[in-house]
C-alpha cells in the first residue's frame, strides 16, 4: 500500500493524471508475466534440444497455481480492497467448477454447451449470482460475524455436494467432464499444454480487468470503505451498494477459477468446496500481501510449491509448516511476502541516499 | 424417542463443557480462539496416552486432563495470543487456524492419523432401561459430572467476588480496568479454566466423539454455532444453545441422516443473520 500512496501523494496535476499515473504498468510487472509466459514456452525446450529438467513435466501444477491464484485475487478484492472478510470463497470455486463440468459432461459432443469458454462464463454467472444472493449476508455485523457466515456458506454448499449424489456425483466426485476443444480448434491434451496457455489467457484477462478496477476512482471507493465505512458514506460513498456489487464479482471471479480447475482436469470434486479450500485461498493472499492483486498471485506460487515440495516428503510436516509460517506471519510480518519486498526496497533506497 | 433425547442432552452437556470457555474468552477479551478445540483434543489424547500406554484409571485421567490442559492454556495466554488482543479479528482468526494446523501435524505425527480408541472401567459401560427408554451408563456419568460443572460455573460467575469481577470485565473491560480491576490477570486465569475444562470436555468425550487430528477442526465449526447462537455474555445461553445443538444433531443424524448436518449450518446463518448478538443474550446498549 504505501508505494502507492506515496504515488498519490507527490502533486502531479489533476486527480484524473494521478490516477493514470497510479495505474501505469511497472518493471515487476512485466517480469511477472514474462516468466508466466517463459515458463509456458519452456514446454517446446525439448523440441528444440534443450533438456530443461522440471518445467515441462509440471504443466499441470502451473495450470492449478494460475487458477489457484486466480482464486486468491479474487478474495484480495474482497479482503485487499474492500476490507470485507470472508472464510467461504470456496463454495463459489466449487460451485464455478461443478458448473463448468456439469455443462462439459452433459454437453459433451454438443458444441455450444460443452464449449470452454462458454462453461466459464456460466461458471462465473452461476457463481455470481449465488454471490449476489449471498452478499446480502455479509452487509450486517462485525469481521467475525462475516467470517462466520461465510464459513456456513461454504459448508452448507460442501454439505449440497456432498448430499445431492444424483447430479454432482456425491464424494466420488463429478468424472468425464470433456470439454470441446477451445474455440473449436486446440484440444485440452495429456501433458496440460493447452490448458497452461488456455489458463494462462483467462487467469491474465481477470487480472486485467481487476487491475483496471482498483485503479479506477470506483477502486478508490472501495479503498474508503475499507479504510472506514461510515466516513466512506459521509463523503457520499454508497457503502453497502459497493459491497454488494463487489462481494458478487469477486464470487463470479472464483466461479471462473472453479471453473478452469474443473475443465482443465477433466474432474469436479467436493474437495473443491471443501474448508480447507477457502482457508488456503485466503492463507495465499495472506501469504503474498493483502491489497496489492499480486499478493494472491505469488502467495499462490510460494504456497503451491512449498507444498508439492514438502508434501512429498511427508504430509504431516506441510501442515505443521504452514502453520508455524502463519504464526509468525501474524505476529511479526505486515502484508506478507510483498510488504517485505517493499519494506527492503525502500529501506535500500533511504540508505542510498 | 426418550432415548435420542438423552443421547442428545448428553451430547450438548458435553458441547457445553467443551465450548463455555471459548465463550467467556471471547465475551472478555473479544478474543476468537478458534484453535479452542486444540486443547479439547489435549485432553482427550492425554487420556488415550495414560490408559493405554501406562493403564492409568480413567478417573484419574480426567482431573489430570484439566490440569494439563489449563497449565497449556495459561502458557500459550501469556507467550502468544497476549500479544494479538489489539489485533484484528482476521488476525486473530489466521493465527488461531495456523495453530490448529500445527496441533494437528503434531498429534498426527506422534500419535498417528488413526482414531483413538479408550476402554471405559468396567461399571461405566453398559445400559439400563428407565422409564421406557434406554440409558447408557456412561452418557448419565457424563450429564451428571457435567451438570456439576454447570452448577459450580454458575455459582461462581453469579455468587462470588471473582465472578462479579469477570462480569463487570466482560461487560465493560475498560471501566472495569478503571475501577482497579486486574482484567489482564481475570482473563489469564478465564483462560486457563476455559482451556482446562476443554480438556476435560476432550477427555470425556474422548469414546463418543471420534479422537482423531483433525478433532479441532471438525469441533470447530460446533464451538461457533454455540457461540453464535448463545450468545456470549452469559453462560446459560452457550448452556441451552449446547444442549439444543446436540439435541437437533442427535436428532438429526437419526432421523434424517441425509440432511443432518445441512441444518445446523443453515441454523447458525440465520441466527447470524437475524441476531448477531445470538439468541439467548440479554440486550445491552452496546
Amino acid at each position: 500500500m504505501s508505494a502507492v500512496t506515496s504515488e498519490n501523494l507527490r502533486p502531479i496535476g489533476t486527480p484524473s493524471e494521478q490516477l493514470v499515473a497510479a495505474a501505469r504498468w511497472r518493471w515487476f510487472e512485466f517480469l511477472f508475466w514474462g516468466i508466466a509466459i517463459l515458463c509456458g514456452l519452456s514446454m517446446f525446450a525439448p523440441m528444440l534440444g534443450f533438456n530443461v529438467p522440471i518445467i515441462p513435466s509440471k504443466m499441470m501444477l502451473m495450470s492449478e497455481i494460475l487458477i489457484l491464484g486466480l482464486l486468491a485475487l479474487s478474495i484480495d478484492l474482497c479482503l485487499g480492497y474492500a476490507g470485507l472478510v470472508t472464510l467461504g470463497q470456496g463454495a463459489f470455486f466449487g460451485i464455478g467448477a461443478y458448473t463448468a463440468g456439469l455443462l462439459a459432461k452433459h454437453g459433451a459432443g454438443v458444441a455450444p454447451l460443452s464449449d470452454p469458454i462458454l462453461g466459464l462464463l456460466a461458471a462465473g454467472l452461476v457463481a455470481g449470482f449465488v454471490g449476489f444472493a449471498t452478499s446480502f449476508l455479509v452487509l450486517r455485523g462485525s469481521d467475525l460475524t462475516r467470517l462466520m457466515v461465510t464459513l456456513g456458506v461454504a459448508l452448507i454448499v460442501e454439505e449440497l455436494v456432498n448430499k445431492l449424489k444424483d447430479i454432482t456425483g456425491g464424494s466420488d466426485g463429478l468424472q468425464g467432464v470433456m470439454s470441446s476443444p477451445i474455440l473449436g480448434i486446440w484440444e485440452f491434451d495429456l501433458f496440460g499444454k493447452t490448458a497452461f496457455w488456455y489458463t494462462l489467457i483467462v487467469v491474465f484477462i481477470c487480472f486485467w480487468f481487476c487491475r483496471r478496477l482498483v485503479n479506477s476512482s470506483y477502486g478508490y471507493s472501495l479503498r474508503a470503505i475499507k479504510g472506514n465505512a461510515l466516513r466512506a458514506r459521509a463523503i457520499g460513498v454508497p457503502v453497502n451498494a459497493r459491497l454488494i456489487q463487489v462481494y458478487t464479482l469477486a464470487a463470479a471471479i472464483a466461479g471462473i477459477a472453479g471453473g478452469l480447475l474443473a475443465q482443465t482436469t477433466q474432474f469436479a470434486s467436493p474437495d473443491m468446496v471443501a474448508f480447507h479450500r477457502s482457508a488456503d485461498s485466503l492463507l495465499m493472499v495472506i501469504f503474498g500481501g493483502a491489497g496489492y492483486l499480486y499478493g494472491g498471485l505469488i502467495g499462490s506460487v510460494v504456497f503451491r510449491i512449498m507444498q508439492d515440495f514438502l508434501s512429498n516428503i511427508t504430509p504431516q510436516y506441510w501442515l505443521f509448516w504452514v502453520g508455524v509460517v502463519l504464526v509468525l506471519l501474524v505476529l511479526f510480518v505486515r502484508n506478507g511476502i510483498i510488504g517485505l519486498l517493499s519494506a527492503a526496497v525502500s529501506r535500500s533506497k533511504g540508505a542510498g541516499k | 424417542m426418550l432415548t435420542i433425547l438423552f443421547d442428545g442432552i448428553a451430547y450438548g452437556m458435553l458441547l457445553f463443557v467443551l465450548s463455555v470457555g471459548l465463550c467467556v474468552t471471547l465475551g472478555l477479551m473479544n478474543f476468537i480462539n478458534l484453535a479452542h478445540g486444540a486443547f479439547a483434543m489435549a485432553g482427550g489424547y492425554l487420556t488415550v496416552v495414560m490408559m493405554n500406554w501406562y493403564g492409568i484409571s480413567f478417573y484419574w485421567c480426567l482431573p489430570a486432563a484439566f490440569i494439563v490442559s489449563a497449565v497449556l492454556g495459561v502458557v500459550l495466554e501469556r507467550t502468544l495470543y497476549s500479544r494479538l488482543y489489539d489485533k484484528t479479528h482476521l488476525d486473530q482468526v489466521l493465527f488461531s487456524i495456523g495453530l490448529i494446523f500445527i496441533a494437528t501435524a503434531a498429534v498426527d505425527y506422534v500419535m498417528g492419523a488413526s482414531q483413538q480408541i479408550i476402554n471405559l472401567p468396567a461399571e461405566l459401560n453398559g445400559r439400563f432401561e428407565f422409564l421406557g427408554a434406554s440409558i447408557g451408563v456412561y452418557r448419565l456419568f457424563v450429564i451428571i459430572i457435567c451438570g456439576l460443572l454447570t452448577v459450580l460455573l454458575q455459582y461462581v460467575i453469579g455468587r462470588t467476588r471473582f465472578g462479579s469481577r469477570l462480569r463487570a470485565s466482560v461487560d465493560d473491560r475498560r471501566v472495569a480496568r478503571g475501577l482497579g480491576i486486574d482484567v489482564t490477570g481475570i482473563f489469564a486465569l478465564t483462560f486457563a479454566v476455559g482451556s482446562g475444562l476443554a480438556g476435560l470436555g476432550g477427555a470425556l468425550g474422548a469414546s463418543i466423539l471420534s479422537m482423531d487430528p483433525t478433532f479441532p477442526l471438525k469441533y470447530m465449526i460446533y464451538f461457533l454455532i454455540v457461540i453464535s447462537v448463545g450468545g456470549t455474555t452469559t453462560i446459560t445461553g452457550p448452556f441451552f444453545a449446547s444442549i439444543l445443538l446436540g439435541i437437533a444433531d442427535v436428532a438429526g443424524k437419526y432421523f434424517v441422516p441425509s440432511i443432518g448436518g445441512f441444518i445446523i449450518y443453515s441454523i447458525m446463518v440465520l441466527v447470524l443473520i437475524f441476531k448477531p448478538e445470538g439468541l439467548f443474550t440479554r440486550s445491552t446498549r452496546r
